[in-house]
């Protein structure tokens, strides 16, 4: 009863709001608050100097260009093209569409380290795709991209159908009826309607990203300075028993992916508004 | 009311949870775990069967050795965390010293407990090039040409990648070269490695399966393993100088006492001295200090020259410190090397 | 509508046809791209999902019989493997349920009441999603290990969290966190609260109306929540990394078996194991299709209501 008394804003007559509350509210504290906050407490244990110094040498910096720069420039190509690949499931149609339609999530389902394995073979200077290719794809900032791209795919993809699928056609036409063409249609009728979509399957792209270790640490070089992906940094960190230091970077991701966790809930409140809806 | 219920059960689960591991801990037979480096896993295996045998032999219980492996650093870290060894068997001595130092596991005087500073078995390091040697690689110097390319394991995570760095710089040392000469020599190397692995096995993979590198360094004892995976494309090169790796083993004090396996945990190191264990060891071409084992396996392990981390760093500790924490050598020499 | 008026249509072939009696050519309609722009569009995406997603599927599987059936079998049924397997079975049967009875209850308070803080709250359970999984698995180490918080206590009392079975377990519920909330949670808001209004309005219990009105509302998003929990919990690679002991038989999941098989050179045999997460991860897809269909079946038909 103390949880309804003191939180609620508005009378309910339904029952179970303290027991489900109560309940999650212990769950997280558990699970993800208290262990959480050991990062936290850890971390002041270092004096600012030492924070500043921990989170900003020239290898760590080198490790957010990279992790930063790829997720930002993987979560833009999979914009594009999930965009492109949305458009083309939702409005077309052409063989193994429903296949394509499923396999679309497979980067989701598929564990991070197969993922990781696979990728390194096929792009390795030997493998299937990376002996065609003139430039060093395994083992290198690219390769690190390139995982990015794959584990992102769903998300825009995801986003964005749904909300394509929703598009009245009517008002396309009546585009087409006042004299604009196809791509003019495009840009000024349905776009503006997926963007706030297309902006939130961005963000959670480049906010699974930025995570990302399974997947990335086969492939990546870990040449420190050049593809050494910060998460790798934590865990070196963490073998030299330097607890406070790993832990200082490990902050500096965390409020990083709360910030952007923010944004991206500001985002879908916006787009919602705009639909319509509260 | 209800909240509280649900505490209670959740409690009840978690209890059960543990309740079921600390039963499996008091099973009647005994288990030890052996927390070991990336690429001893071969011999290990070898070793605890021929081990179980001689301990049933004996008169002992049935007994199981549970293995772990990975980067030298990273299995160090797990035991001071919690990881329960009962041994640890590692390839560089500052690994242990960390078991007395972060979590005082261990008497400081541990490497006196067992003979040859606890090293039952060394290796060196070597140079594995492509079949023919057709970039002429003869030693450390050769491999900080332009145009080459080495696949050496990350020294920050992996003994064997440490070993490396301390075989090339101090073998300029004992060349006679200066201090800043050996380091422009290590960072000319540095500088033509392309990418840093986690550990000697990833490393080996790179070089092997994906064909990267002109030169793979790595220990004496991997090479008939990589030839056997991978087939016959490689040649070994033994620089003129190397460094000695020793194998460094010890009981863990802390763990053995409270799981009552100390007479067990001693048994298992010191069957790694016994004619049989040195037998096994140089099969699994691991350097034998056994006289009678080196002989019998002479072919295998030519003549070198080589020298120890205390004989020209001073030992572990101090190379440690100086080369390999943050801000040490190796942090200058990478940070100099990728801004080629 | 003439052809004359739209500007984008073909000109005059249709009208022409019509004109002499003759079968008219099909149009495109005015709200349909050119023929060329379609088979761009469809060609890129195509091209850009083999790439990045067809390739890697296949080779998962073609490097994984490589060497033949009989490796593949003998990789699959080799002692480490099957307890791989086992410990990834146990912490995803014991992770999932967890989360599912947290998923619903969040889900329940979310999407029923109004209350203050419930966008802090809606945030807090995305954050797993984004934390990396090093992090995760780090933050459990500063708990429960040997020189953290609990440490000390738990060796004390011979109680093992990390570095074992339920070091794992906590690290796979994390990750797996917010799975079964995210999905439960639009549907639930979409649907409002009348139902439950109108069922308590009639004399209901509050386990009655969550068992006769809500769940069967939202069994298929359940179910959807509940297999995407659990493709992530027996994948998950770098939480359980950081916690396991990498104790070869005993504290190796699934992802963590394969990099011990990858790091023997045994390609073949890492690429099997694989292959059994790959299949599994192609089960999901099918089996989340066919949940999909189902939740867009009951959301139109609350919308019509």
């Amino acid at each position: 009863m103390f949880l309804r008394r003191t939180l609620l804003r508005r009378h309910s007559v339904l029952p179970g709001f303290d027991l489900a509350l109560g309940f999650a509210l212990l769950y997280i504290g558990l699970i993800v608050l208290i262990p959480l906050s050991a990062a936290f407490l850890k971390t002041f244990t270092l004096s600012w100097p030492q924070f500043i110094a921990a989170t900003t040498s020239p290898r760590v910096l080198a490790s957010y260009r990279l992790t930063f720069g790829a997720s930002f420039a993987a979560a833009l190509l999979n914009a594009f093209f999930g965009l492109i690949i949305a458009w083309v499931l939702v409005r077309y149609r052409f063989p193994a569409k429903r296949v394509v339609d499923a396999l679309v999530d497979l980067p989701f389902a598929l564990p991070t380290a197969v993922a990781g394995i696979a990728l390194t073979a096929i792009y390795a200077g030997n493998g299937w795709i990376g002996k065609w290719l003139p430039f060093k794809v395994s083992y290198s900032p690219l390769g690190v991209f390139v995982a990015l791209v794959f584990i992102g795919l769903p998300f825009v993809v995801r986003t964005v159908q749904p909300v394509l699928e929703d598009v009245n056609r009517e008002l396309e036409e009546a585009a087409a009826t006042l004299g604009a063409n196809r791509w003019q249609t495009f840009t000024k009728v349905v776009f503006p309607i997926v963007m706030p979509a297309l902006l939130t399957g961005f963000a959670l792209a480049f906010a699974r990203a930025l995570g990302e270790y399974g997947s990335v640490i086969f492939i990546a070089g870990n040449m420190p300075m050049i593809s050494e992906i910060t998460p790798l940094l934590i865990i070196t960190k963490l073998e030299q028993y330097d607890y406070a230091g790993a832990t200082a970077i490990a902050v500096v991701m965390l409020v990083s992916a709360f910030v952007l966790l923010l944004v991206i809930n500001a985002l879908q409140a916006w787009a919602r508004k705009r639909q319509g809806g509260v | 009311m209800s909240k509280s219920s649900i505490s209670r059960r959740r409690r009840a689960v978690i209890s059960l949870l543990f309740s079921a591991a600390a039963f499996n801990a008091a099973a009647a037979e005994i288990t030890l775990l052996n927390v070991s480096y990336d690429v001893s896993r071969e011999f290990y295996k070898d070793f605890n069967a021929a081990f179980a045998e001689s301990w049933k032999k004996g008169g002992g219980d049935k007994i199981t050795i549970n293995q772990s492996h990975g980067g030298s650093s990273r299995q160090a870290r797990s035991v001071v965390d919690g990881l329960e060894a009962d041994v640890i068997t590692m390839n560089q001595a500052n690994d242990i010293d960390i078991l007395f130092e972060q979590g005082k596991m261990i008497p400081p005087d541990w490497a006196k407990r067992l003979p040859f500073n606890s090293s039952p078995t060394s290796s060196v390091s070597v140079i594995l090039v492509r079949k023919g040697n057709p970039k002429n690689l003869r030693d450390w110097s050769d491999l900080g040409r332009a145009g080459i390319s080495v696949i050496i394991p990350n020294p920050k995570t992996s003994g064997n990648g440490r070993y490396t760095y301390l075989a090339a710089w101090g073998a300029a040392l004992q060349n006679g070269v200066s201090p800043a000469a050996a380091k422009a020599l290590v960072t000319r190397i540095f500088a033509n490695v392309p990418v840093l692995d986690g550990g000697g096995r990833a490393a080996t993979t790179t070089f092997a399966q994906r064909n990267l590198g002109d030169a793979l360094v790595t220990f004496e004892s991997e090479v008939p393993l990589i030839e056997r995976e991978f087939g016959g494309g490689y040649e070994v090169v033994y620089p003129t100088r190397t460094i000695l790796a020793e194998n460094p083993v010890s009981v863990v004090d802390k763990v053995v006492d409270k799981r009552g396996t100390r007479k067990a945990a001693e048994a298992y190191l010191n069957y790694l001295y016994t004619d049989a264990g040195q037998e096994i060891a140089a099969r699994h071409h691991l350097r034998p200090r056994n006289a009678k084992a080196l002989a019998q396996h002479a072919k295998d392990f030519p003549k070198v020259t080589t020298f120890t981390v205390d004989e020209v760093f001073g030992g572990w500790k101090k190379a440690q410190k100086e080369h390999f924490d943050d801000g040490g050598l190796y942090d200058q020499v990478i940070a100099t090397a990728k801004t080629r | 509508m003439s052809a004359q008026s739209l500007p984008g249509a073909k000109p005059g072939l249709a009208a022409a046809a019509a004109s002499e009696g003759v079968p008219s050519v099909p149009r495109r309609k005015s709200t349909d791209e050119p023929a060329w722009v379609r088979r761009l569009l469809i060609g890129s995406a195509l091209a850009f999902l083999t790439l990045f997603l067809f390739v890697p599927l296949g080779t998962v599987f073609y490097e994984a019989f490589r060497k033949g059936a009989a490796v593949y079998l003998a990789a699959i049924v080799e002692p480490d493997a099957l307890s791989a397997v086992k410990l990834t079975l146990l912490a995803t049967v014991i992770s999932v349920p967890l989360n599912l009875v947290f998923g619903i209850a969040a889900a329940w308070c979310i999407a029923k009441f109004d209350f203050h803080g419930k966008n802090l709250l809606l945030t807090l359970i995305d954050l797993p999603f984004s934390v990396s999984p090093v992090i995760a698995g780090l933050i459990y180490v500063l708990v429960f290990g040997l020189q953290g918080w609990l440490g000390p206590w738990l060796h004390e009392h011979d109680l093992k969290v990390i570095f074992a079975v339920p070091g794992i377990v906590l690290a796979t519920v994390f990750v797996t966190f917010p799975f079964v909330a995210r999905e439960l949670i639009p549907l639930m808001q979409a649907q409002g609260i009348e139902q439950e209004e109108a069922a308590r309005v009639l004399g209901a219990g509050g386990w009655q109306i969550f068992w006769r009105v809500t769940l069967p509302n939202v069994k298929w998003a359940l179910l959807y929540g509940v297999i995407l929990c659990n493709a992530r919990a027996m994948g998950e690679f770098g939480a359980v990394s950081v916690v396991s002991g990498h104790v070869r038989g005993q504290t190796n999941t699934m992802p963590l078996h394969i990099e011990i098989l990858y790091n023997e050179y045994q390609f073949a045999a890492a690429f099997a194991v694989a292959s059994l997460l790959a299949g599994l991860a192609l089960v999901t897809l099918v089996l989340k299709y066919v949940v999909e269909q189902r939740v867009k079946a009951s959301m139109k038909v609350q919308h019509e209501h």
